[in-house]
């Protein structure tokens, strides 16, 4: 069954919260992972292979450099779990 | 040009008898052991069951995101610093002539045995992208000079348990080279797990006293079985004098100088004959410009095994001599257990406090002292050292055959 963008958020939330200490609120669908965040290379690996296990998908490795902003991963996620 | 001389002005340090300089101090003369029985599920694997933890677990004074992305031994080393670094004032320096030098035995074993678990169980995928910077051995040292912003020079010399002096001496040489004027120094060790203390205890390295952890260190006791795993770290900040005094620092004790040499004669054993040992104090002195007869204190390698406090006794008493009745001889693993790459470290942070503050701290345990013992060992109690112009030496050897004797003299 598809995720709905809403319920993928809060779990990138979550996620983002845990790994890089970025409070939730401020992980908005416009915030850009780098600039914004400050989420680097390395904890975009955690953050990539963290979402995977949660929502139970597989993000290519090809994929993940596309993921620019929080809005590109969650819509990603709910594409790829229809 | 004479030699440009070198002061320390700043301690940090966290333990297994306090999270800071001061507890560990305080603990340390009243004879207060560190050493607990461990309650993690691999510990009844193995069949050693004692360490000596720190007192303080980093996630008290330490954000836990930046905590995830450090091994153990990489957040000693930073909580270390920045004890050290605020006590000397955080001074605002040219930070291409701020330096680091921290040392670890055995480097991120932690990390590399708990990603290998995740490896194994669930597939590279998992293993985390922190894991190199996490395990490598210079990864203390890294990342305290990644927050100091330290442009000088970061090095990690690594020499078993003579890394941590081995730290402290080459920082000396770097400000005396004028490579650096103000280093963070020292050492650090996180290896309190399952596979190290396997690795030990198959050595027959390690004391087997479970029942009785507090009394199981027992360095010069008659009945001592071996050494008793610690962890934690140490860091001095070293600084050339003139550069000090035109700050105003506080001085606590000058690093007058040290003596390194290697045995030559077996991967794990000491040299029976401390040859090597006793060519490291006369080069020491020498170096410091000292004579045998201005030590008063030293603080003893002396791990509690059974043929290494035997072979070192014997090197200091023939080393120093006569003069070896004055010197008042500490064993502060009795009661820190063995920090591997820390223990230089915390020990010449001990020997400053006890420079400073003209006391030697006890050597506890000591039920019955091995009668080959003939050096003149602080017991129990501290016991007061003697006022004007004094110096202490700091032992420290490594697997391997190193041998590394630091000089510190009042000032």
């Amino acid at each position: 069954m598809a995720l709905s963008q809403a319920e993928v958020l809060v779990g990138i939330k979550e996620i983002v919260e845990e790994v890089a200490g970025i409070p939730a609120a401020s992980v908005e669908m416009d915030k850009n992972f780098t600039d914004d965040l400050d989420v680097d290379s390395l904890s975009m690996v955690e953050v990539v292979v963290a979402a995977e296990e949660r929502f139970g998908i597989k993000i290519p490795d090809d994929q993940v450099s596309e993921l620019a902003t929080v809005g590109d991963a969650v819509n990603f996620i709910v594409k790829v779990s229809a | 040009m004479s030699r440009r001389r070198v002061v320390v002005t700043g301690l940090g340090a966290t333990t297994p008898l306090g999270g800071d300089v001061a507890t560990s101090w305080s603990a340390l003369l009243a004879g207060t052991s560190g050493v607990r029985t461990l309650t993690e599920e691999w510990a009844s694997t193995i069949p050693v069951t004692i360490a000596a933890r720190v007192a303080v677990e980093p996630s008290e004074v330490m954000d836990r995101v930046e905590m995830r992305r450090l091994d153990r031994s990489e957040q000693f080393a930073l909580i270390a610093t920045r004890e050290a670094w605020k006590d000397a004032g955080a001074p605002d320096v040219d930070l291409d002539r701020l330096g680091v030098v921290i040392a670890s035995g055995i480097g991120g074993i932690i990390t590399m045995l708990e990603q290998y678990d995740i490896l194994k169980g669930k597939g590279s995928r998992f293993v985390s992208p922190h894991t190199v910077p996490m395990l490598m051995p210079n990864g203390p040292a890294a990342n305290v000079g990644l927050e100091l912003r330290a442009r000088a020079g970061v090095h990690t010399p690594v020499s078993a348990c003579a890394s941590g002096a081995e730290a402290v001496g080459y920082a000396m040489e770097m400000i005396r080279t004028n490579r650096a004027e103000i280093i963070a120094a020292g050492g650090v060790e996180a290896a309190v797990h399952s596979l190290p203390m396997a690795g030990f205890a198959a050595m027959k390295a390690l004391s087997t006293r479970n029942d009785d952890p507090t009394t199981a260190s027992r360095p010069y006791d008659l009945n001592r079985d071996g050494f008793v795993l610690g962890e934690g770290g140490g860091v001095l900040i070293l600084e050339e004098l003139e550069h000090a005094k035109a700050r105003g620092a506080k001085i606590y004790a000058e690093l007058s100088g040290q003596g390194l040499t290697s045995d030559g004669y077996h991967i794990a054993a000491p040299d029976p004959d401390g040859a090597g040992v006793q060519r490291a104090i006369a080069f020491a002195l020498r170096d410091a410009g000292l004579t045998t007869r201005d030590i008063v204190h030293l603080n003893a390698h002396a791990t509690s095994t059974p043929v290494g406090d035997i072979a070192e006794a014997n090197a200091l008493r023939l080393a120093l001599g006569v003069d070896a009745d004055q010197v008042a001889v500490s064993a502060t693993k009795s009661m820190t257990g063995h920090l591997l790459g820390g223990a230089g470290a915390i020990e010449s942070v001990f020997i400053v406090k006890a420079l400073q503050e003209r006391i030697a701290p006890p050597t506890t345990n000591i039920e019955n002292l091995d009668p080959a013992v003939t050096i003149n060992v602080v017991r129990d109690k501290p016991r007061a050292l003697p006022s004007g112009d004094i110096a202490a030496l700091n032992d420290s050897f490594g697997f391997g055959g190193h041998n590394v004797v630091l000089a510190f003299s009042s000032y």
